[in-house]
């Protein structure tokens, strides 16, 4: 047995009547990477918080190299050697990497002096750990994957001995996550420690040697991975035995929705379409594989109605659209499940009534003459609680209080409530446990069999191909040929996805 | 120390910081008043006695607080839509020559006529005058601070040019004030023999009015959803610039009020001192009340009795006006914290 460098003891933390932790115990030994698993709202990241400092224990006791570091400030922790990456980075968008790095480490008269010291240092940690970086970019202009890098070089360059991840694959590309799993395993090597917090069971299996397993705020057990497997401890987490939800086959029924050559001009944030056509039938699901930032956010706001075609049309039930806008897509009874539910999906400070009205707000029944019927809003909002299962105080608890996977359940019941014709689920599961997961897929193969159109947007491959009838891959602004069901292999799909397939097709097609 | 979020704050948390920050405020307000040669107590006590020790007093400080009702209710319906419209003066006045160019003979109507026009149109040149930086806004994203701020300026140098010229007073010996409104154009008073008018009553009203509004119409949930998040406003297919635009009318409008009961109902005339800051004293008392319609009412007769106050205070006790000024600082400063404090409890380390 390694030497302890972190102990929990007994962590108690309520939150009014909700019991966040009970009396958790962890051991962290040195260089070795335990996985906290648990799904949304067990409680891993309120104990993570508490270790670090950010909550105040209502009892037991961190330790950390077997000093007792003195409840809720995180400065004694980071001075102990624990750094923490968060799921949502704290990264000042405006400043270079290295600024960053070294913001808050020096007092600010000595800033000038130990810039070059800095990078030195920051140049040292980057080759250390394969973290290729370059200092002096604005991070505004890195992708997820490298800002979480600028995020980790941030807890190293703080001198981290133990390394506290919450949820880090969760905005990763596969590959991007292949090379965390790397430079981790690289660090423990070295010495480090890493709690790794996340319910993506074969990356658990893939990275820690041992897991803690929480629910419902209690610590249900500690399993060494290679003495266990993902079903033990996916039954573990949720209590129960749980399955994939089957996909059954189905015949399509007639095309609903259909894209003819539609290109459209390149937003700040997305990559424009390039005469695209797909087309979408009743009753199937179809899937848009891809690497994020390839266009895929253009085809969402297209269907969602935020942007329109600069060329080529966009067909609903065989006539094409002319008046095209988030309202008009919402009357034409798209149900439409944004990307970023924090910032298009709800309004943080409105409570759950507010929020599941925001697209009917001016429809009966919830308006009349101007005047908006808060007890049928109310009615509303609670049917969608108890059948969409949210976890929740009530309907006036403010929703930046939920889980995210609670946040989803009522962004999905909002808009599947009146069976609608086409669902536009845009990374509908991005961040989500496996029950939250198989629920919103659940969903969404229900409203398949009940004649719905489904546009499936996902980086999960594994995703797409599970629930999808046909599929189709993004790449630079394209879209590929749709692809029946079973008929296309993972490998062909990583062809279109890296843009090769696109070429080859170009000459076959050339005079 | 540090500040950890509450997630349901109980209901002493959150009337208890706000009352203490008032007590505080007196504290701060003793202090000073020693430090300038007073009796602290005394000072208290003739500014309390100022502001409502006698029917005049009482009177007088009501009076003061309706223009800042109007411009308080004008900042906490724009601020509540995220629209920072600094320019509640020029609106203001925008409102008082509106009432002038009317009331001062150019319409030959009865009361019951005259009035209504009067506040119809007094309104709508303040609600037009606000929809000029809104439009720079939502359609070229022209910083709405700057602009409403500058129209102030721009409004006082017109008012003047206007009272130096085109509507000064042809009996007024010379001094740059308009004509007397007709008796027709003014504003009754609310009881017969009390020097109070009917300024006051409408403010009543519209702050009303603005709570309904906000609570219970498609258009108020509209306003505080664009104020909240207008992306996910905007995503859920509501028109986000014409919200803003409609806020933008409705917010122009009761600051123009604000002018119109000034000239109509207390002065009778306009002048270049019509407003001692109330558009500015505004954004003070919609950031006291939280931003809450009702509680622009209760916050602008707090702000409206130190004035009055501190006016009656420095005549007897020989203390300078300023200290009005400093308390109601103190005043916004310390609120602003207890709502802080209603939200967040502090952590000792």
């Amino acid at each position: 047995m390694g030497e302890v460098v972190l102990r929990l003891e007994g962590i108690t933390k309520n939150f009014g009547a909700l019991k966040a932790n009970e009396n958790v115990s962890l051991n962290l030994e040195k260089g070795e990477v335990l996985a906290l698993l648990g799904e949304n709202g067990a409680g891993k990241t309120t104990l993570m918080n508490i270790l670090f400092g950010q909550y105040t224990a209502d009892s037991g006791r961190v330790e950390v190299f077997g000093k007792t570091l003195p409840p809720g400030m995180a400065r004694a922790a980071l001075d102990a050697g624990v750094g923490m990456v968060h799921q949502h980075f704290t990264l000042a968008h405006n400043l270079s990497v290295l600024e960053n790095v070294i913001l808050g480490t020096s007092s600010l008269w000595s800033w000038k002096l130990q810039y070059k010291q800095a990078r030195q240092q920051l140049l040292e940690l980057a080759n250390r750990y394969h973290l290729k970086i370059n200092p002096d970019a604005k991070v505004s202009a890195l992708s997820v994957g490298e800002r979480q890098r600028v995020e980790i070089l941030k807890a190293l360059f703080r001198q981290a001995k133990i390394l506290i991840l919450d949820e880090p694959t969760a905005v990763l590309t596969p590959q991007e996550t292949e090379s965390l799993f790397k430079t981790l395993t690289e660090a423990t090597e070295q010495g480090l420690s890493i709690i790794f917090i996340s319910h993506k069971l074969h990356e658990v299996m893939k990275i820690a040697q041992k897991v803690a397993i929480l629910r419902h705020g209690k610590l249900i057990a500690t399993k060494e991975t290679r003495e266990t497997s993902p079903n033990e401890l996916a039954a573990l987490m949720v209590g129960n035995p749980i399955r994939p939800p089957a996909v059954t086959e189905r015949d399509s029924g007639p095309v609903v929705m259909e894209l003819l050559n539609v290109s459209t001009e390149s937003q700040h944030h997305s990559k424009g379409l390039k005469n695209v056509s797909m087309r979408l039938c009743s009753g199937e699901i179809v899937g848009l594989a891809g690497v994020s930032g390839n266009g895929q956010t253009s085809i969402a706001d297209l269907v969602a109605g935020l942007i329109t075609p600069s060329q080529g049309k966009l067909h609903l039930d065989g006539k094409p659209i002319d008046q095209w806008s988030p309202r008009q897509s919402v009357l034409s009874g798209i149900a439409r499940i944004p990307e970023d539910r924090h910032h298009a999906g709800t309004i943080a400070d409105f409570s759950l009534t507010e929020n599941s009205i925001i697209e009917r707000y001016r429809d009966q029944p919830f308006a009349r003459h101007g005047w908006v019927n808060w007890q049928a809003a109310e009615g509303f909002t609670q049917e969608l609680i108890r059948q969409y299962d949210v976890r929740c105080p009530g309907p006036d608890t403010r929703i930046r209080l939920l889980s995210g996977g609670n946040m989803q359940k009522l962004i999905l019941g909002r808009v599947l409530q009146n069976d609608p014709r086409v669902i536009l689920a845009h990374q509908p599961s991005r961040g989500l446990d496996i029950g939250a997961v198989h629920y919103v897929h659940k969903k969404l193969l229900e409203a398949r069999q009940k004649g719905a159109t489904i546009l499936l947007i996902s980086e999960d491959l594994d995703e797409i191909l599970q629930l999808s009838d046909i599929i189709h891959v993004a790449s630079a602004g394209r879209v590929s040929p749709p692809f029946q069901r079973g008929k296309v292999t993972p490998t062909e799909l990583g062809g279109w996805m890296s843009g090769a397939a696109f070429a080859k097709q170009e000459t076959l097609h050339a005079p | 120390m540090r500040l950890e979020a509450i997630p349901n704050p109980s209901l002493s948390r959150r009337f208890l910081p706000p009352i203490l920050a008032l007590i505080a405020t007196v504290f701060v307000a003793s202090f000073l008043a020693m430090v300038a040669g007073g009796n602290p107590f005394a000072v208290l006590g003739l500014i309390i006695k100022g502001a409502v020790g006698s029917k005049f007093a009482l009177l007088e400080t009501l009076n003061r607080a309706t223009p800042l009702i109007f411009t308080g209710l004008a900042v906490a319906v724009a601020f509540r839509a995220k629209l920072w419209n600094i320019g509640a003066e020029a609106q203001l006045y925008s409102g008082a020559i509106v009432a002038v160019l009317m009331g001062t003979g150019a319409l030959a109507w009865s009361s019951p006529a005259l009035i209504p026009a009067m506040i119809i149109c007094s309104m709508s040149a303040g609600a037009l005058l606000l929809l000029i930086p809104t439009l720079l806004k939502t359609r070229l994203g022209v910083d709405e601070v700057v602009t409403t701020l500058l129209l102030n300026f721009i409004f006082l140098l017109l008012v003047s040019l206007l009272l130096e010229g085109p509507l000064k007073d042809p009996m007024g010996m010379g001094w740059p004030k308009s004509a007397r409104l007709l008796a027709e154009a003014r504003l009754p008073r609310i009881v017969d023999g009390l020097r109070l008018h009917w300024g006051f009553g409408i403010a009543l009203i519209a702050a009303f009015v603005i709570w309904i509004v906000n609570t219970k119409t498609t258009f108020g949930y509209a306003m505080r959803a664009v104020g909240y998040n207008a992306e996910a406003a905007r995503y859920a297919g509501m028109p986000v610039n014409l919200i803003m635009m409609q806020t933008a009318l409705l917010s122009g409008g009761l600051a123009a009020l604000a002018g119109f009961s000034e000239v109509a109902g207390l002065k009778g005339t306009l002048t270049l001192d019509l407003s001692p800051g109330f558009g500015y004293s505004g954004i003070i008392v919609a950031m006291l009340a939280l931003l809450h319609p009702l509680g622009v009412v209760v916050a602008a007769l707090f702000v409206a009795g130190v004035f009055v106050g501190a006016d009656s205070m420095s005549r007897a006790a020989g203390v300078p006006t300023y200290l009005a000024d400093i308390m109601l600082a103190t005043a916004l400063l310390l609120m602003v914290v207890a709502v802080l404090l209603t939200k967040f409890r502090i952590m000792r380390d």
